[in-house]
């Protein structure tokens, strides 16, 4: 199975309109964004566990999912310790670098800050069909329908060009280019990719043209996308959860605006 | 009678109905193209990330400002999509697509890729917006990579750096400015001018430009 | 009808009681693409009628597509052409009654436009407005048009040919990817179905797939049909007029198939048109084997039996770790014979051929090159008829031999000893102009300047490349791109060539010379080794034909978990494939 096609209907939440996904993903953020505390950040992280568990994504899939974002918060958080607003005593001082007391709290507020925000957004996204997808941004957000479906039969083309690159480079070995020059040889790949999907591209734009897309019709759709009570649930834990954390933070003083 | 009806049309109405709204209507191919670019774009950041930043990000991390200098490679789909499609809202569009890919292909950030890429498109959008759409030499494409990583900068700064001193701030968007407009403005050009001469832009005004007629 | 068609042509269409077949017209049309300075096609005249089934032939470059392209109205705007003249579809000029005309295209990879089947098929229903409830039916009815059906949305995961409508597009066979698009344009109910050469990319059980899934259409919906393609024995039986275009505009030959093909035969077959009764290679084979008739062999040429180069032991293939496609290949390439690898369709041809090359890893057991292989040089003493391969020159440094195993092999070292000819020309393109792609090889390797360009001017004057140094590779035709491609594998000399599909949508031209080409390469001692399915030029070159089993054609609904390929051990047998032209090789 490819990115494209995932299996459908397995586990709850694959089933909830994408678009609610994405909203229930984007309210939250929009919440954890307003400050930067550990407490805020804590609060949302614990009750979005509830939520993954109940997502009913494995342990497994879960961690191959999010790794990127568990290797990135700690190294953003070390960045923040060196760099950051420096508060109460100072343990070290180099040129830029400043680490102190409010460095140290800013750096554990950062991880944490970003774990809270990351892993969602990924554990949302990884259970979306991009065809779903589609559906929902056009049917039920209303985006104009030429550039959804171009930009959906586009991603349908990543299996190709994955495949491409895999060409590119046995055909660089064949021809005598594999053994220096990785940099140079990754740009020459890149631009072969480039000229092959334009290739690709005008080839399919003909081809949908030939099946009457971006014609004056106004076009139906062969499968509804609903937006149901189902997916206002999603979108109100979402949003449940960002205004707990921030009500927390409020009472416990510890709520620090990024702005002002 | 067929005769009759037929002229009258073809006087009105040249090949197709694209084109009636000027040059700012988006015909098929270019919303296919644009896409097509952001999806290979977004495969092309896949690998490079796969195979290049693991030795560089521990590094990165300790070089106050780095980061913003190799983000650049990230900006050069909206760059090149606004080139080569030259519409409204192409810059926009292309990296958008490109941070979907991202997005699907896994090992980055869920719906928070879409906001990057939303944010950056934007940054280069703005300036193909500021030529009106008309001019695109080598000159506008590094403004719109620089004001892709302006828009890549201070969008970080907000969301992964917010708890960094002022100057571990400044000191990353200029990075990101300088990164956006040399890799994603000056090299997309290039990289334009390069496609042109491969025939593949045939359908595009920006591959005529560079082609001779034959 | 539909009621999205306009009344007057309904009318039209509905008044000959047959409210299928559309009617096409061009009078004076001529169209030239922006950029360009010659017309693509320029003073047509041409009527065709409802219901008839026409094949456009015409030399390349005659505007066959463009002219397919403007009666389905995918042409462009303004912007992208210029046009003159008048056509019409049922009297309307065609963009005004899109999906009155159906198109499908030659490339299978580009024209599915969504994920899975059934979406695919419904998205030109889609597109002209058809609703909901009448949208899945028409699906249904244009999959079974296509010999695809009986399966629907909820039916028993299928058994048979026919695909579930979730059923992923990435999972198809080319032959399959063509019917799902025909499905999509039949779902569309058109007045005409126009192809433009939609069996070049496919293997022969394809092509006949796609052929009688066409001609199934054509029997239930009496729709006008037009195709494009240079291998007109698949379309025979189908068609019932020929036109031939003129290079440049016109027609130049128009009539039942047997009277333009008796009349014309000969001068189509001299512009690369496949004609049935036709020779390619004039008769004549192409390879005078040499080793049984020595009175023929060249004196530079040593006499000696074929030398063994490669050998593979219980090899097992894969795309993927893990995952074999084709196992238990005992193998042996010698020096001046060629070995076709043929099966079916995800066989694993491909993948051996790549493993073969020292490009992927075996699976299982083993590829060695024998110490002849191994100790060639990479230096200018590679053979030619000038030069024999003994003749190492002193004072050159003689790089140490590689162990038997190509994969251990550098870059460089196997540039000199297997030379891979990619099925797509553009995979193996990494400059900007013809020249620089034949030198950089030679420049990898360290020759010297008056060697290279020796070398260059050789093999660009043996493939008619030399008007085309300066050009930019990925602007050449489909042909030249061949011969580039070939061309920069041979720069270097190689004691082994293998070539992926090296005749695949070639007109008959491009073929004869590629075939001739590597017989002459084998004269000079190289082993050939090419997978393909076309038995032509399998006759004329091969001397042992490796047929890859495997899974037979992957038609199963069901999802992939369903046939593991572990379990349907691939076999391999060797048979020679040349009983007619020559006797076998002595093995």
């Amino acid at each position: 199975m490819s990115v494209l096609t995932p299996a459908r209907a397995t586990g709850r939440i694959t089933r909830i309109n994408p678009v609610a996904k994405l909203a229930a993903s984007l309210v939250l953020s929009a919440f954890l964004l307003v400050t930067i505390d550990w407490v805020s950040a804590a609060v949302a992280l614990a009750l979005e566990s509830i939520l993954f568990a109940w997502a009913g994504l494995g342990a497994r899939a879960f961690f191959r999912r999010t790794i990127a974002i568990w290797i990135a918060a700690p190294l953003a958080g070390i960045t923040t310790l060196l760099y950051g607003v420096t508060d109460g005593q100072i343990y070290f001082q180099f040129w830029l670098i400043h680490i102190s007391d409010g460095s140290i709290a800013l750096a554990i507020a950062t991880v944490l800050r970003i774990l809270a925000i990351g892993l969602p957004a990924v554990v949302l996204f990884a259970t979306i069909d991009p065809t779903d997808l589609a559906d929902g941004l056009a049917q039920v957000w209303h985006l104009p329908s030429r550039f959804v479906l171009g930009a959906l039969a586009g991603m349908r083309l990543i299996g190709l060009f994955l495949q491409d690159w895999r060409h590119l480079e046995l055909a660089r070995r064949a021809r005598g280019l594999g053994d220096t020059g990785r940099i140079r040889r990754f740009a020459g790949q890149a631009f072969a990719l480039l000229v092959l999907s334009l290739r690709r591209g005008s080839k399919l734009a003909t081809a949908m043209e030939a099946r009457g897309f971006g014609g004056d019709t106004v076009r139906t759709w062969a499968r509804p996308s609903t937006f149901g009570a189902a997916e206002w649930l999603l979108v109100v834990i979402g949003a449940a959860i960002g205004a707990t954390a921030l009500a927390v933070a409020t009472v416990s003083g510890s709520l620090n605006f990024v702005i002002g | 009678m067929h005769a009759t009806t037929t002229t009258t049309v073809r006087s009105t109405k040249p090949a197709s109905g694209a084109g009636r709204r000027g040059s700012y209507r988006w015909r098929v191919v270019d919303i296919v193209v644009a896409s097509v670019i952001g999806v290979a774009s977004g495969l092309i950041f896949w690998v490079w990330g796969l195979t290049y930043t693991p030795l560089s990000t521990g590094l990165e991390a300790l070089l106050p400002g780095a980061q913003g200098l190799t983000g650049g490679v990230w900006l050069f789909a909206g760059v090149l999509g606004g080139l080569i499609v030259r519409k409204p809202g192409a810059a926009l569009f292309t990296e958008l697509v490109a941070a979907i890919v991202s997005a699907l292909v896994g090992t980055q950030w869920g719906v928070l890729t879409l906001v990057s890429g939303l944010v950056q498109g934007l940054g280069a959008e703005i300036v193909f917006a500021i030529f009106l759409y008309a001019n695109y030499r080598v000159y506008v494409a590094v403004l719109a990579g620089a004001g892709a990583g302006l828009a890549m900068g201070i969008n970080d700064s907000i969301f992964w750096y917010a708890g960094n001193s002022a100057d571990f701030k400044t000191i990353y968007i200029i990075c990101g400015t300088i990164g956006g407009a040399v890799i994603a403005g000056l090299l997309s050009w290039i990289v334009v001018r390069a496609l042109a001469r491969t025939g593949a832009l045939n359908r595009f005004a920006a591959g005529r430009e560079v082609t001779a007629r034959v | 009808m539909p009621s999205r068609v306009p009344a007057n042509t309904q009318a039209d269409a509905v008044a000959d009681g047959s409210a299928a077949g559309a009617s096409l017209r061009a009078s004076g049309w001529g169209w030239r693409h922006a950029g360009r300075a010659a017309w693509a096609l320029r003073g047509l005249d041409l009527a065709i009628e409802p219901g008839e089934r026409v094949l456009l032939l015409g030399a390349s470059g005659a505007g066959k597509s463009t002219l397919l392209q403007a009666f389905a109205a995918v042409l462009g705007g303004a912007d992208e052409g210029e046009e003159e003249g008048e056509l019409t579809v049922d009297g309307m000029p065609p963009a005004s009654i899109r999906g009155r005309a159906g198109l499908v295209l030659q490339d299978p990879d580009s024209q599915i436009v969504l994920a899975r089947v059934g979406d695919d098929v419904a998205f030109g229903c889609e597109n002209l407005g058809v609703p909901r409830h009448e949208i899945w039916p028409r699906v249904d009815a244009a999959l079974e048009a296509v010999g695809l059906g009986s399966a629907g949305s909820d039916a028993a995961p299928g058994r048979g040919s026919g695909l579930d409508r979730a059923h992923p597009t990435s999972e198809l066979s080319g032959g399959q990817k063509q019917r799902v698009a025909l499905a999509g344009v039949v779902a569309m109910r058109p007045g005409i179905l126009l192809l433009d050469e939609p069996t070049a990319n496919l293997d022969p059980g394809g092509v006949e797939e796609v052929r009688d899934a066409v001609a199934g259409v054509l029997r239930e919906s009496g729709a006008t049909f037009v195709v494009v393609e240079h291998r007109v024995d698949v379309w025979l039986e189908v068609v019932d007029r020929v036109i031939v275009l003129a290079p440049g505009g016109g027609v130049l030959a128009d009539g039942a198939p047997d009277a333009v093909l008796g009349a014309r035969g000969a001068e189509l077959a001299a512009d690369g048109v496949w004609v049935p009764g036709q020779d390619p290679l004039g008769g004549a084979p192409v390879r005078t084997r040499e080793r049984t008739l020595p009175s023929h062999e060249p004196a530079s040429v040593p006499a000696s039996a074929p030398e063994l180069l490669l050998s593979t032991h219980d090899l097992a293939v894969a795309r993927m770790p893990g995952r074999p496609v084709a196992s238990g290949i005992d193998l042996e390439i010698r020096s001046d014979t060629a070995t076709a690898l043929t099966g079916p369709n995800g066989a694993g041809k491909t993948t051996l051929a790549l493993t073969l090359a020292g490009l992927l890893p075996p699976e299982g057991g083993e590829v060695s090159a024998s110490d002849a292989l191994r100790a060639e040089s990479g230096h200018p003493d590679a053979p030619t008829p000038d030069a024999p391969r003994s003749a190492w020159r002193p004072g050159r440094r003689r790089p140490r031999a590689p162990g038997p195993d190509p994969l251990s092999w550098s870059s460089r070292q196997l540039l000199t000893r297997i030379g891979v000819v990619f099925q797509d020309p553009e995979h193996q393109f990494v400059t900007g102009t013809v020249r620089g792609e034949l030198e950089v090889s030679l420049k990898a390797l360290g020759l010297g300047h008056d060697e290279i360009a020796e070398r260059v001017h050789e093999v660009s004057d043996r493939l008619r490349l030399g008007s085309l140094l300066a050009a930019n590779p990925y602007t050449l035709s489909g042909g030249e791109k061949r011969r580039l491609s070939v061309a920069s594998a041979l720069v270097a000399r190689p004691r082994i060539l293998i070539l992926d599909e090296p005749t695949f949508g070639q007109d008959s031209r491009t073929w004869a010379e590629l075939v001739r080409l590597l017989a002459e390469q084998m004269r000079r001692g190289t082993a050939v080794v090419a997978v393909t399915h076309d038995r032509a030029f399998i006759e004329a070159l091969a001397d042992h034909e490796l047929v890859i089993g495997g899974r037979s054609t992957p038609t199963s609904a069901t999802p992939t978990s369903a046939t593991p390929t572990s379990a349907t051990p691939a076999s391999a047998t060797t048979a020679s494939a040349t009983p007619t032209s020559a006797p076998a090789a002595p093995e």
